[in-house]
């Protein structure tokens, strides 16, 4: 941090540096932070999940000011919406998108930290906030999904919910006390509702910002995963593969700003549904809490774990252990800095061993995703050699496995894997 | 990691497979204004004393080139107002007496079930003595509607052997025509499902230009900055 100069500023500025660390502040995150100068394509994601953040707090707004959170009106206040008010249509599809895009840029931001060792010492903090964030998006997008009030908000909501009465005890009265009914209904309509504009929001917003805060303290690490305050000028202290956030970064940001905004604007205009991936051809009929879909599946991006839920078998007729396996195939991630025991914290100079293995992840990962969108018979049985099980489950427990060993392996393969030796400054 | 970003880009290619297998493709065109016109004057006649369009209005079938005084001569019977939405006097409970399910609001419903299978249910009634309204549909097995445009279509059987349908006494209309009159209806009921649609892909393509041109300034802004980095 930079010592407080309050004699360095004159005028308007002068006086607000003297109430208000304005000229410093904008100096210790804009023009003399310092970020490594080799970021690549990967390094967009994360200034695109704050956009989609604004982005869908904007556009909440909105729709706050028409939408209606009664299980009485709110499907049709979504349609007028849509259609009576103006410029209504876009900016729903702008919010439904934006949710999927939303965990589109989290999971390739995640990806990043993950394939550049982003986790590792000295920022540790910046990825639990980081695990923290997500968790929190997926109770906003959990929420959230409930309020256009369609079957499958329901139904899923439904199913969501009632996995909590599977933990052992407090279960049935944990999810009573959630849903504040016996069943999902215009109460737990209202209370989702201020979950998803009120409560999640604010704490989403606490955690970005102390991400940040937290991100600036410690640098940016860099696709070589070399630590850019080593090397410093021994003149001005200023990193020798620094260079100033703003302007380089801003300028190249927006870059990646646009080109985000013609992929999401493609969606918007041309296809809102994305072939019934980013809207439920499903949600466009009414919440029945009297007809239960013949397929109940969540929305894409909770797939892979959800799919993990289906595919770990029942104990004692109890689905804790399913439940419990989900649970813990999201918080496995906060383990990642004490589970790498690598020396090196890039994949440019890991060896085969780590990369068979995130391949394996990856793979897993989307196959279980897949799986999760589709019920689990879709590839049929295997004969009776396996007992005639289904082939998706089958598939789904072996990528389970992969899931999970990469994560429980990993204090192993990463140390036993044969490095590269790193470069002393960053590459191009 | 180019692969993945091409598969998880295929991905919505493999929609959804797990409905009735719909082999009809319908006839769907929102720039035909005259086929989405004798749709909605179809939606009036023969769908309206039932089903209720709650979120269309009146006024806005305006989109689709009628005039205030067309719509209001023409489609509006029952003296509600052009402002208002396309409701029934039939109650959901009276429908759920007399049909054993309510006739569901069809605002929505290409939307939910997509046009094609709109299209082949309005097709696929066939005569079957075993359901109380002495119709079945081949994509709809034992729906509670019965076949309101037999009159129309004639009376179809199904041949239990080849599966297929069979018609066993004419209609007023001949196969041709039948097929054109419920793909009008099924294209006016895709463009009610959402009507801002055209509307929305006209302005997509102007935001998309724009952005076009924005990114290849962007892009020289940003290579001016950089270029003394090294």
């Amino acid at each position: 941090m930079a010592e407080k100069q309050m004699s360095e500023t004159k005028g308007l500025m002068g006086w607000i540096d003297a109430r208000f660390p304005l000229t410093s502040s904008i100096k210790n995150h804009l023009t003399e932070y310092y970020a490594p100068k080799n970021f690549n394509f990967w390094y967009y994601f994360g200034s695109l999940a704050l956009l989609v953040l604004v982005m869908q707090i904007l556009t909440g707004i909105f729709l706050t000011m028409h939408y209606k959170p009664s299980a009485a009106e709110a499907f049709a206040s979504v349609e007028y919406i849509m259609r009576d008010v103006w410029g209504g249509n876009y900016i729903r599809y702008m919010h439904s998108t934006g949710a999927s895009m939303f965990f589109v840029v989290v999971y390739l931001h995640m990806f990043r930290g993950l394939i550049y060792g982003s986790y590792r010492n000295p920022r540790e903090l910046i990825w639990l906030f980081g695990v923290a964030i997500f968790l929190c998006l997926m109770g906003e997008a959990f929420f959230g999904y409930l309020l256009p009030w369609g079957q499958m908000s329901y139904w899923g909501a439904q199913v969501i919910v009632n996995l909590f009465s599977a933990i052992p005890f407090i279960g049935p009265d944990f999810a009573e006390w959630l849903r504040g009914d016996y069943l999902i209904s215009d109460a737990t309509l209202n209370r989702f509702f201020a979950f998803h504009v009120i409560a999640l929001p604010f704490v989403l917003a606490g955690l970005v910002l102390v991400h940040l805060v937290a991100l600036h303290e410690v640098g940016s690490n860099n696709p070589d995963g070399v630590e850019i305050k080593k090397n410093k000028d021994p003149e001005t202290g200023i990193p020798l593969d620094g260079i100033p956030f703003h302007p380089y970064y801003t300028v190249k940001d927006i870059v990646g700003v646009v080109a985000f905004f013609i992929v999401f604007a493609a969606i918007i205009f041309f296809a809102p549904d994305m072939g019934g991936y980013f809207l439920e051809a499903n949600n466009f009929v009414p919440a029945d809490p009297l007809v239960t879909p013949a397929h109940i599946a969540p929305v894409w991006y909770f797939t892979p774990f959800y799919s993990i839920l289906r595919a770990v078998p029942p104990i004692f007729n109890s689905q804790f252990p399913g439940v419990a396996m989900m649970g813990l195939s999201v918080v496995a991630f906060a383990f990642l800095p004490w589970l790498d025991k690598s020396p090196v914290a890039s994949i440019r100079y890991r060896g085969s061993l780590y990369k068979k293995w995130l391949a394996a992840f990856v793979v897993s990962f989307v196959v279980l995703g897949y799986l999760g969108t589709v019920p689990s018979n879709v590839w049929g049985q295997f004969g009776s050699w396996m007992g005639g099980a289904d082939r998706a489950t089958v598939v789904a427990r072996i990528c389970t496995v992969i899931y999970f060993a990469f994560f429980i392996l990993m204090p192993w393969y990463t140390a036993k894997d044969k490095t590269r030796p790193v470069p002393e400054r960053v590459t191009n | 990691m180019k692969k993945l970003l091409i598969v998880l880009a295929l991905l919505p290619a493999t929609i959804f497979a797990n409905e009735a297998k719909i082999d009809v493709s319908a006839p769907i065109d929102m720039s035909n204004h005259e086929s989405l016109q004798r749709g909605a004057k179809i939606f009036v006649n023969y769908c309206l004393s039932c089903h209720s369009a709650n979120y269309m209005r009146y006024n806005r079938l305006q989109d689709i080139g009628l005039t205030e005084k067309q719509i209001k001569d023409n489609l509006v019977f029952a003296g509600e107002k052009v402002g208002e939405t396309m409701q029934v006097g039939m109650s959901q409970k009276d429908g759920k007496k007399w049909f054993g399910a309510a006739p569901p609001d069809l605002s929505v419903e290409v939307r939910a079930r997509g046009a094609d299978w709109v299209y082949a249910y309005l097709r696929g009634f066939y005569r079957d003595d075993t359901r109380p309204s002495g119709w079945n549909n081949t994509v709809f097995d034992k729906v509670a509607m019965p076949h309101v445009l037999y009159e129309l279509q004639g009376v179809q059987e199904l041949n239990h052997e080849t599966h297929q349908l069979e018609l066993v006494k004419a209609g007023r209309m001949n196969l041709q025509e039948y097929d054109a009159f419920v793909g009008d209806l099924t294209n006016y009921m895709a463009y009610m499902a959402e009507p801002k649609q055209q509307n929305r892909k006209h302005t997509g393509i102007l935001v998309l230009l724009f952005l076009g041109v924005l990114f290849v300034f962007a892009k020289k802004l940003k290579n001016e900055y950089w270029k003394d980095i090294k």
